[in-house]
């Protein structure tokens, strides 16, 4: 299996995890680690006066573990911007998984605002991940603006649903310069090992894990589908039986080539 | 003096960033300040004074996908 | 820049890889909604030959869906014979002793007006030789000029030119270029191409980026069949730059051509491969199955039936009643030609032949309107 290469760094692991929605960090510290990840998001929140909460850097930092901070909560490319150099004192990584989700109830990234943060924080020297719908088009832009990599949603965050956007994921891949790494939408390790037999770079899967029934072991159930996925796309899957490879002995197109 | 934090009021006799942070106990690592939506980098937090009414953004790391 | 792309490929290894490919490799390639090069190479390598029908159904079936039953029509006209290489295959090489025309403007002119009357042709194709000095971008910026009241899309295919060359041709209303490579094979390219401009490699390989920097709309690609032995290693190569360009210039639109070279023409050059009609028709279905939207390209060098036949399964854009010597239309019928027409049917034959076939004759498919707003990029 080939390694990933992404923004000049190199991962052996094609998935990454999101931190949210853990019922205790000691489950999520156990999930990351039977995951293999070497990369997990962690988001920000606003410091209440009299908060006491645990750190939760201490759960996620490992040397194997590279931080990707990300933007959610802001609803314009201007917030971003002031939430990507907010992140970056806070972690020490210009490392940006850029989320801008100004509609509450889906959370579905905004095209127009993603773009324009993604030139902003580019020229500001930041390593931009742009979540994003699954528009081939939109991810052009996304990779001509600078992005690190692209990160086109399967189906809405959170609803487990699976590839949704397949066929436009896979224009997406077909086209792009940059990694393609799926985020959202995958509810199960074959969603994931799907995404990587269509030649996804890596995969993005939290709530799937999170609220696993023993995430730990879902975590190593996600951690084989995608190494499966990955290694049958490398492979070269075999041809399935199909109507069209079957040769029709009636007037056949090529008779004048005889 | 009252300051907003996150938008929450709160009375301090903090008189530049770097005091607040103790006041608030925040940890070394992992947390970011803005006064008035401008970033500031921890190293000029002790001469950053803090005004009445002064808005000030603070944020740690949370949990999230 | 794609020459840097280039060296990662080995000639041999890209061609042993190619007869290595299986009859479970050709299978898989035809069953995958969307070809890789390596599917490419599957599908025009000597194992793939048993499956020539079932590649034209799919061939067929892409091309329907993607373009409708029609065919571009398009003409060329060579402004001029002049020019200052020495390729060893071409007609107009400097060395032959000839007669060199450079069209005058009332020439070209008088050129325009004879194609009207040919057929309703709204897409011309300027071709030169290399000769800067002669016929340089003033010269090709001049032609284009004359021939917008006449043509609605102008296309060039002269030597490469910097970007902001092309750029330049496209204020004065390019809106296309072709350019064949002839070879990727390095190694020998200069056996072909030993002196002038054209013996540099690098300049004309990278030509089709400084294209895409420009902004050219549609960009036309094609190698040489009869240089180099191992056409399937060349074409491979070719597959491989059309991705390239697709990664880097995606807004632009592509065209690719198979021109084969005949035994009999190019002033005694003997090609050192014959591709057969089979397998032209191979490559060009291993072509639409790995890419659905590029345009594929048939000139007048190939004969009529081959022509109709294949406008029904896979090609897209024909030329008709070509005439390849500067004047040939009106001012110069009987000056020499850069290469042998086989179709020699008139535009008119060529059209009804391609109804009688159930594909329609598009003589009309862009507007210079479509150009302007570009102008400023």
């Amino acid at each position: 299996m080939t390694p990933l290469s992404l923004g000049g760094v190199e991962f052996s692991s094609r998935l990454f995890l999101g931190t949210g929605k853990f019922n205790s960090n000691t489950v999520m510290r156990q999930a990351l680690e039977a995951s293999g990840t070497e990369m997990v998001t962690v988001a920000m929140k606003r410091v209440e006066p009299g908060d006491s909460e645990d750190d939760l850097l201490v759960h996620v930092q490992s040397p194997n573990i590279r931080l990707l901070p990300n933007t959610s909560g802001v609803r314009d490319a201007e917030e971003a911007v002031f939430a990507a150099q907010l992140s970056r004192e806070a972690f020490g990584t210009s490392w940006l998984k850029l989320e801008i989700h100004p509609d509450p109830r889906y959370l579905l990234p905004d095209s127009v605002e993603t773009l324009r943060a993604t030139e902003q924080l580019v020229k500001l020297g930041f390593t931009v991940l742009p979540y994003c719908q699954a528009d081939p088009t939109l991810c052009k832009h996304l990779e001509e603006a600078g992005a690190a990599a692209v990160m086109p949603l399967g189906a809405p965050i959170g609803t487990n649903l699976g590839l949704r956007t397949r066929d436009f994921l896979q224009i997406i891949i077909e086209q792009a310069g940059v990694p393609v790494v799926v985020d959202a939408g995958i509810g199960a390790p074959s969603h994931a090992a799907e995404a990587m037999e269509m030649g996804a770079a890596a995969c993005l899967v939290n709530t799937a894990v999170a609220v696993a029934g023993d995430p730990v072991e879902m975590a190593r159930a996600f951690r084989e589908a995608v190494i499966a996925g990955r290694r049958a796309f490398e492979a070269g899957l075999p041809a399935a039986a199909s109507a069209t490879l079957e040769a029709e002995a009636s007037s056949p197109l090529t008779a004048f080539l005889s | 003096m009252k300051i907003l934090i996150n938008q929450k009021e709160m009375a301090t006799d903090a008189a530049h960033l770097a005091a607040l942070a103790e006041e608030l106990g925040l940890p070394a690592t992992g947390v970011a300040a803005a006064v008035a939506g401008k970033m500031v980098p921890r190293t000029a937090w002790a001469d950053t004074p803090l005004y009445e009414g002064c808005p000030v953004t603070i944020i740690r790391a949370a949990c999230g996908g | 820049m794609f020459s840097e792309y280039l060296q990662t490929l080995d000639w041999a290894e890209v061609t042993r890889q190619i007869y290595a490919k299986t009859d479970a490799d050709v299978r898989r390639a035809l069953s995958k909604p969307r070809c890789d090069v390596e599917d490419f190479m599957a599908l025009i390598s000597p194992a793939a030959a048993p499956y020539l029908e079932t590649m034209a159904r799919l061939s067929r079936r892409y091309t329907e869906e993607r373009f409708g039953r029609v065919v571009s029509m398009f003409i060329p006209l060579y402004l001029t014979n002049s020019c200052t290489n020495s390729c060893v295959y071409c007609g107009f090489h400097v060395a032959n002793k000839m007669k060199r025309t450079i069209l005058t403007e009332e020439e070209m002119v008088g050129e325009y007006r004879a194609i009207k009357q040919l057929a309703p042709f709204e897409n011309l194709l300027l071709v030169t030789g290399e000769n800067p000095a002669k016929a340089g971008v003033p010269y090709i910026a001049r032609a284009l000029d004359l021939a917008k009241p006449y043509f609605s899309n102008l296309k060039i295919e002269v030597m490469p030119l910097s970007a902001e060359e092309y750029a330049e041709l496209r204020r004065h209303g390019m809106n296309g270029v072709i350019c064949f490579q002839e070879t990727y094979c390095r190694e020998n390219y200069n056996l072909y191409h030993p002196r002038g401009m054209k013996a540099n490699f690098e300049w004309r390989v990278n030509a089709f980026d400084r294209m895409g920097q420009a902004g050219v709309h549609s960009i036309g690609m094609g190698v040489l069949i009869g240089l180099e032995r191992e056409w399937r290693t060349d074409i491979t190569m070719m597959a491989h730059h059309l991705r390239y360009l697709q990664k880097h210039y995606w807004r632009t639109r592509y065209s690719v051509n198979f021109p084969r070279m005949r035994p009999s023409e190019n002033g005694g050059f003997r090609p050192n491969c014959v591709m057969t009609d089979r397998e032209l028709a191979q490559v060009t279905f291993a072509m639409r199955i790995f890419d659905h939207d590029v345009d594929i390209s048939y000139s007048t060098r190939e004969p009529a039936d081959l022509r109709d036949h294949m406008a029904t399964l896979g090609v897209t854009t024909m030329s008709a009643e070509s005439k390849t010597e500067p004047g040939g239309y009106h001012a110069y019928p009987q000056a020499l030609e850069q290469f042998h027409v086989s179709d020699d049917r008139t535009a008119t034959e060529v059209a009804r032949a391609l109804r009688a076939m159930g594909r329609e004759p598009v003589w009309k498919d862009w507007d210079a309107v479509f150009d302007r707003p570009q102008i400023c990029n």
